[in-house]
């Protein structure tokens, strides 16, 4: 026997499930949520968390966008783009001003994101006291109590051992002033758009069985110490080779030959967006 | 004008089990030792009373089982009690409140601000995996400081009056001698300035030298800064030397009270003499 595929391949009561785990998660900015994560044709901890949210909120009118670690063509991206659109049917774009729903492991794009759009984060690790507390029974008292002395202990040991905060991706924020929340291994650097981010921002952590969420225009605030302010990563100086973008995160890469370091956008479909103006203007300048 | 004490401690009691109808009778419990003979409930502590006044150290001694160190965890909020109270005076606002009737929240905030606990073992008082500043700036930063020059300077000035060099101070307390550790430790529970201190068995495992030293240290902080403490011990030779006053627990009760002196020269009861006598 064969049975009809199900749109998004999740049943209705999977769906129901998690945008009932999504909702509460919008209610209480920053507070993880359970959930009964499914198994999924991908592995725990290749994004089944941000798929499952995904897939849940899909519509057929949706445009899809899928990045990972800022790029679109990464085997992990193209896989779960294949995934959604075999399912649903709906488009799928690289440019960001496009899509609807964003799904990014790791990074938050350059463009501004509107209040159109949804960004949804994989997760591995939702648990921001998890390094100084492993037990979950434990992390959900210090929660509930507003006790984030762990969170900042971290933080000062850093401090001592290295002289500054040494996070180099999820650093830990304040969520409306009340939960402290791991924001995914994004760079310092995306930290500040979370803050009263105009999208909604859903974060999902399908082998941690965890969803949680900032919703539109909260108050997004990372761990500082009065005399050690939070810093992003600085590229002062620095641009991308390809497109020349200054004030974007950038990766280096190393020139084999000559031994020098190379810079380039992290975001591939804004380098990309960029370089694509560039060109039309140079065509359109030469057909006069 | 008689002093007013600064903790009062009433009718502590502290069981684990459910009792039945033997041991629940009233004040007869029949008990064995300080458990039911019928359903195996441990009466741990029973209606244990005594103040505290400032400045004070108060001992407690008795044989191992008899109730010390649970009395103490129930008295840092580390295990719950059965039922009693405690007073607490120097917060206006918790002033005649029942501290264990507090919410978590209140609890956790006279833990920071009131108390102090040195832990006979330091695995349970110290984070052994992160450095020894970073140990003393944990409970600073409980306490709300989020200053971080601040909290290394206070630090520096603790871990300097324990006797810890400083340029170990960025060690993890793993690295260290049992001593040591026990220094680091008291030297955490006093970043927060707290007028009353627990200590329970400081000095046990530690050998002569670094006891003396631990002692020392215990007096200085008492003369110095007038921290109340509450020191339990079953080493009579440790209590002589600290405590002005000395509580006698067997068996989950209190059995004797009195200067430390009266104590130890005139015992009254039965077991107290033969704890006397047996040291000598």
């Amino acid at each position: 026997m064969k049975t009809k595929t199900q749109f998004a391949f999740f049943d209705e009561g999977s769906k129901k499930e998690i945008r009932r785990a999504i909702l509460k998660a919008v209610c209480i900015p920053g507070y993880q949520v359970p959930f009964a994560s499914r198994e999924m044709p991908i592995a725990r901890g290749w994004g089944t968390g941000g798929l499952q949210i995904t897939l849940s909120i899909i519509g057929k009118s949706d445009v899809l966008k899928v990045i990972d670690q800022g790029a679109d063509e990464s085997v992990n991206a193209v896989s779960i783009k294949k995934l959604v659109h075999s399912t649903t049917g709906v488009e799928l774009v690289e440019r960001t001003q496009d899509a609807t729903i964003i799904q990014s492991r790791h990074r938050i794009p350059e463009v501004p994101l509107t209040k159109e759009q949804i960004l949804v984060l994989q997760v591995p690790e939702p648990e921001p006291l998890r390094k100084v507390e492993a037990r979950e029974f434990m992390t959900k008292i210090l929660h509930s109590e507003n006790d984030y002395s762990g969170a900042w202990l971290m933080l000062f040991e850093q401090i001592m051992k290295y002289g500054r905060t040494a996070t180099g991706a999820d650093h830990p924020v304040y969520v409306n002033n009340r939960y402290v929340m791991a924001p995914s291994p994004i760079p310092r650097f995306d930290n500040p758009k979370m803050h009263q981010s105009e999208a909604l921002i859903l974060l999902g952590a399908g082998r941690e069985k965890k969803i949680y969420a900032i919703p539109p225009f909260t108050d997004v605030e990372s761990l500082a110490f009065d005399d050690y302010p939070f810093t992003v990563e600085s590229f002062e100086g620095k641009h991308c080779h390809l497109c020349g973008a200054t004030d974007v995160f950038l990766d280096e890469l190393a020139d084999n030959q000559t031994g020098e370091s190379l810079f380039q956008c992290n975001d591939t479909s804004y380098c990309m967006d960029r370089l694509n103006a560039v060109e039309k203007v140079e065509v359109e300048g030469s057909y006069v | 004008m008689y002093e007013e004490p600064i903790l009062r401690v009433r009718n502590l009691e502290k069981q684990f089990g459910d009792g039945c109808k033997h041991c629940m009778q009233g004040a007869i419990r029949n008990l064995e030792k300080n458990y039911c003979p019928a359903c195996g409930t441990v009466y741990a502590c029973q209606d244990i009373s005594f103040d505290l006044f400032p400045g004070e150290i108060l001992g407690i001694v008795g044989e191992s089982g008899s109730g010390k160190s649970t009395m103490m965890q129930c008295l840092y909020f580390d295990a719950d009690v059965t039922s009693g109270e405690v007073y607490i005076n120097g917060e206006p606002d918790l002033k005649d409140q029942n501290i264990f009737e507090l919410s978590r929240q209140q609890k956790r905030y006279i833990r920071n601000h009131q108390y102090g606990m040195v832990y006979q073992n330091p695995v349970h008082g110290l984070k052994m995996n992160f450095s020894s500043v970073g140990n003393i700036a944990e409970k600073l930063i409980e306490a709300g400081n989020r200053n971080v020059s601040e909290m290394e300077a206070t630090s520096k000035v603790l871990l300097e009056s324990v006797h810890i060099p400083l340029f170990r101070m960025k060690e993890e307390p793993r690295n260290f001698s049992g001593g040591m550790q026990q220094r680091v430790q008291i030297a955490k529970a006093l970043s927060n300035n707290p007028p009353i201190l627990f200590l329970d068995e400081v000095t046990t495992g530690l050998d002569l030298s670094v006891q003396a030293s631990v002692l020392d240290l215990i007096k200085r902080l008492q003369r110095e800064l007038g921290i109340s403490m509450i020191v339990v011990s079953h080493d009579l030779a440790v209590i002589r030397m600290l405590a002005d006053r000395t509580i006698v627990m067997l068996n989950g009760s209190i059995i004797e009270e009195g200067l430390t002196d009266q104590i130890l020269e005139d015992p009254q009861h039965a077991y107290t003499q033969q704890l006397v006598y047996s040291l000598l």
